[in-house]
């Protein structure tokens, strides 16, 4: 499987978690890293290039950091601009269908933060909602994200198990080795929940 | 030499004294230099002796007239209007040719006599006409565009008209505007004359075509400004001597000459050379003709003039509005078309006057006539106040929904395409916008028309080239040349002469900025700046930075720098350096700091201004309740 990572983050510092994982998800074979904010600071993005991209490829991964319960502005403008009718929907398009998404993204609040208790009063796989249906009607197959909960309030051990194991999961996609059927049945997974997911 | 100052102080007096008070009342230059032929002949009797030579001479104003006609046909034009100038300006001229001769037979004059009135009738005044129209900017409204049809067939059929007044008054030769052409030919035979004929006007049409261009950009490259107008005259004396040698109307060879070089990148050029020149010498022409006027005759026939006047303006408004509403020009355009066009014209005189030198009309009708055609001309204002209650009544009515007559469209005006003016130029093109260009370098301009741009040569630092690149109505002037002071120039004069045009200039530095800034600039661009910045974003991209943080450090960058010179600009004296500016100095220090610490190494502001947005809670400290747990940027 061709896997291809869309990465956003308009503020790559050092010590940031999504920019350590990057630079892993970088170095692997067979994946395709873009990192949306280098290739587009000024947010003019080339539609035919990321569609040709779209189309080279069998797994869309999109890594990103949840801004105010969304994806950061420069995403949003991409799935604006590239999924457009014709290529990505309506009766000519559907060109993306049967090809899997996976959303890999970092959230500030808790895990309890995201639950119907918690301050965000739901939780996170809610807030991935307009990213879901979007895939959906562009028929991808959507599969539940993987998450970081509490980024910034992590210890050392904890942020650098999560690094590892996001290159881990890419190349699981990759190989075709991870068992989506048990993925499905989650709402979300992490790292922790990785090395179950996986077939031998 | 003493009489020739005499003549010079006297006519140059007269003309100055009465256009400045006939333009004040609003009758515009033609009748007031009508007014000082008046003061110099009957009144004080100065022209009688000496008025002959200077006859001649002012009829090269005529010549020039029609050279500047030819200038400004442009065939897109020509062809866009081809309907109204052959269908309305056609049926105009041979209806009021067929009316005011009838009239004239009915009222016992000979059927050559009458229809000598009729060609005189049949024109109105191009100059007082276009003048006003383009004062009240309806120039290219559906009114505005139907005048200027019909007067460009008028000024068309003119040269026919002098043709044909030898034929009807029924002696042979054909020198029309009477400059004693020399007959060459009259020993030939017919064919070889007509050979010679055809000759003659094949070399104007080709020396203009083919001569011309590489001549003037040689002398435009010399950088002669007076070499340039010498040579813009010597095109027109050429082209009358060539005609009247061969017994041709040298208006008609003018004409030809002009139509010739319309389309050449000099246009403007000439038009500004020749304009003046042209202005004068048909000023002394108006000026003869009012120094002819005699009072005895005026007195004689004051009811004849008053009532002819009279008739003569409804009839021709009576041909003209039902015309006008058969070629769709309705409503307000329509009356503005039909009064606007009412009143008889400068091309009146010519004629009459070749008709009284050949025998047809005797000179006491000469007089009256003149009288009759200068009257009518007076009363123009009138008949524009005229249409405008019309229109205002009919608006009243509610007839017209619509507004009929739209001012001038926005125009774009873009001076200097160097290298700086060549990129506004293509992206103004690219987005469908076509700017009318000036450049001072006819190599230049040579390369930009050949991308098709209506370019111009032309130092776009004269105010008369400004003006007849269309100032006065433009939407938008771009100034993109690189000389500092020049371009100062410009927009202060751009500003006085149209207060509300959009003026974006190319400046050179902080201190050019202010001073656009003090001469009406709306938006100044500093032309090494943006460059600059971009290299300096590549600089930081090379070196390992981030290309999304390189572009928040170039905007806070900019950002800072445009509010630093904004709060600069009253600190600021142009006329002294800024460097010897104690003020400028202290401020400049104070506010470039932010900017300058985050050179020097101590990165206070500027820092902290780049990396607002996208911060986490920091951990550990009081930030965003726990509860809450909003999910911020981690």
């Amino acid at each position: 499987m061709r896997v291809l990572v869309l990465f956003a983050h308009p503020a790559q510092r050092k010590s940031s978690i999504n920019t350590a994982m990057a630079t892993a998800a970088r170095a692997l074979k067979g994946v395709t890293f873009v990192d949306l904010y280098a290739e587009y600071p000024r947010f003019s993005i080339d539609v035919d290039r990321e569609q040709r991209r779209l189309m080279e490829n069998d797994v869309i991964v999109f890594q990103f950091p949840v801004f105010w319960y969304s994806t950061p502005a420069l995403l949003k403008q991409w799935q604006d601009l590239v999924l457009e009718y014709g290529f990505a929907y309506g009766p000519q398009g559907k060109k993306l269908g049967g090809k899997q998404t996976l959303a890999c993204v970092t959230t500030g609040g808790s895990k309890s933060d995201y639950s119907d208790n918690g301050g965000n009063r739901r939780a996170v796989e809610h807030f991935m909602y307009p990213l879901e249906q979007t895939a959906t009607l562009c028929g991808m197959d959507y599969l539940p994200p993987f998450v970081l909960y509490s980024a910034n309030h992590l210890d050392d051990e904890s942020a650098q198990h999560h690094i590892r194991s996001y290159p881990q999961l890419l190349t699981a996609l990759r190989d075709d080795r991870l068992d989506l059927a048990r993925v499905r049945t989650l709402p979300t997974f992490g790292s922790s929940e990785l090395n179950d997911l996986m077939r031998n | 030499m003493e009489g020739l100052a005499f003549y010079a102080l006297c006519y140059l007096a007269a003309a100055v004294l009465a256009v400045i008070v006939s333009q004040r009342v609003g009758l515009g230059s033609v009748v007031g230099y009508i007014a000082a032929g008046v003061l110099i002949g009957p009144v004080f009797q100065i022209s009688v002796a000496g008025s002959g030579y200077l006859e001649q001479f002012s009829e090269f104003g005529i010549v020039m007239m029609l050279f500047l006609i030819g200038l400004e046909i442009d065939p897109q034009m020509v062809w866009r209007l081809r309907d109204k100038l052959l269908g309305l300006g056609g049926l105009q001229v041979v209806g009021t040719i067929g009316a005011i001769t009838a009239a004239g037979i009915g009222l016992g004059f000979t059927s050559q006599q009458s229809l000598l009135f009729g060609f005189v009738a049949a024109l109105s005044s191009t100059a007082i006409v276009l003048q006003t129209l383009e004062e009240k900017g309806l120039l290219k409204s559906d009114g505005g565009q139907a005048s200027f049809a019909v007067l460009l067939f008028q000024d068309l059929a003119v040269i026919p008209m002098l043709a044909c007044i030898p034929l009807i008054a029924g002696s042979g030769q054909g020198d029309s505007a009477g400059h004693g052409g020399t007959a060459l030919l009259t020993d030939l035979p017919g064919w070889a004359s007509a050979v010679l004929t055809l000759a003659a006007v094949g070399v104007v049409v080709a020396a203009a075509h083919y001569l011309s261009r590489p001549i003037f950009r040689t002398i435009a490259l010399l950088g002669l400004r007076e070499v340039f107008t010498a040579a813009a005259l010597l095109v027109v004396v050429g082209i009358t001597v060539l005609m009247s040698a061969v017994g041709l109307s040298p208006a008609l060879g003018a004409f030809l000459g002009g139509v010739v070089l319309a389309n050449s990148e000099f246009k403007h050029e000439l038009q500004n050379d020749i304009e003046p020149f042209k202005g004068l010498l048909l000023g002394l022409f108006f000026m003869t003709i009012g120094a002819k006027i005699d009072p005895e005759i005026l007195l004689a026939n004051w009811s004849t003039v008053v009532t002819a006047t009279f008739g003569l303006m409804v009839i021709k408004a009576l041909v003209l509005l039902p015309l006008a509403w058969f070629f769709r020009v309705r409503g307000p355009a329509g009356w503005l078309f039909a009064l606007g066009l009412a009143q008889a014209g400068e091309f009146g005189f010519v004629l009459l006057t070749i008709g009284g030198d050949r025998g047809l009309l005797s000179p006491t009708t000469v007089s009256v006539s003149v009288l009759i055609i200068t009257s009518s001309m007076v009363l123009t204002p009138v008949l524009f106040a005229l249409s405008n209650r019309i229109v205002i009544m009919l608006e009243k009515r509610g007839r017209n929904q619509r507004r009929a007559d739209q001012p001038d469209q926005g125009t774009v005006i873009l001076a200097g395409v160097g290298r700086f003016g060549q990129i506004v130029n293509r992206m103004l093109l690219a987005n469908g916008y076509k700017p009318v260009v000036l450049d001072y370098r006819a190599d230049v301009v040579d390369n930009v028309r050949k991308f098709g741009v209506k370019s111009f040569f032309g130092d776009a630092g004269r105010p008369d080239l400004l003006d007849s690149a269309g100032l006065a109505h433009a939407a938008l002037l771009v100034v993109a040349i690189d000389d500092p002071d020049r371009a100062t120039e410009i927009v202060a004069y751009a500003r006085r002469s149209n207060p509300d045009i959009q003026i974006i200039v190319r400046a050179y530095d902080r201190l050019h900025h202010y001073k656009l800034l003090d001469a009406g600039a709306d938006h100044i661009v500093r032309e090494m700046f943006d460059g600059s910045v971009q290299a300096a974003g590549m600089a930081l991209e090379s070196l390992g930075m981030h290309p999304y943080e390189v572009e928040k450090r170039k905007a806070v960058f900019v950002e800072q720098d445009t509010a630093g010179l904004a709060r600069m600009a009253k600190l600021v004296d142009v006329d002294t350096p800024a460097a010897s500016n104690p003020d400028f100095v202290a401020g400049f220090n104070d506010i470039g700091k932010v900017i300058e610490n985050a050179m020097m190494g101590y990165r206070s502001g500027y820092d902290e201004m780049v990396a607002r947005g996208w911060n986490a809670p920091d951990a550990g400290s009081i930030h965003v309740p726990k509860s809450a747990g909003i999910d911020l940027p981690s």
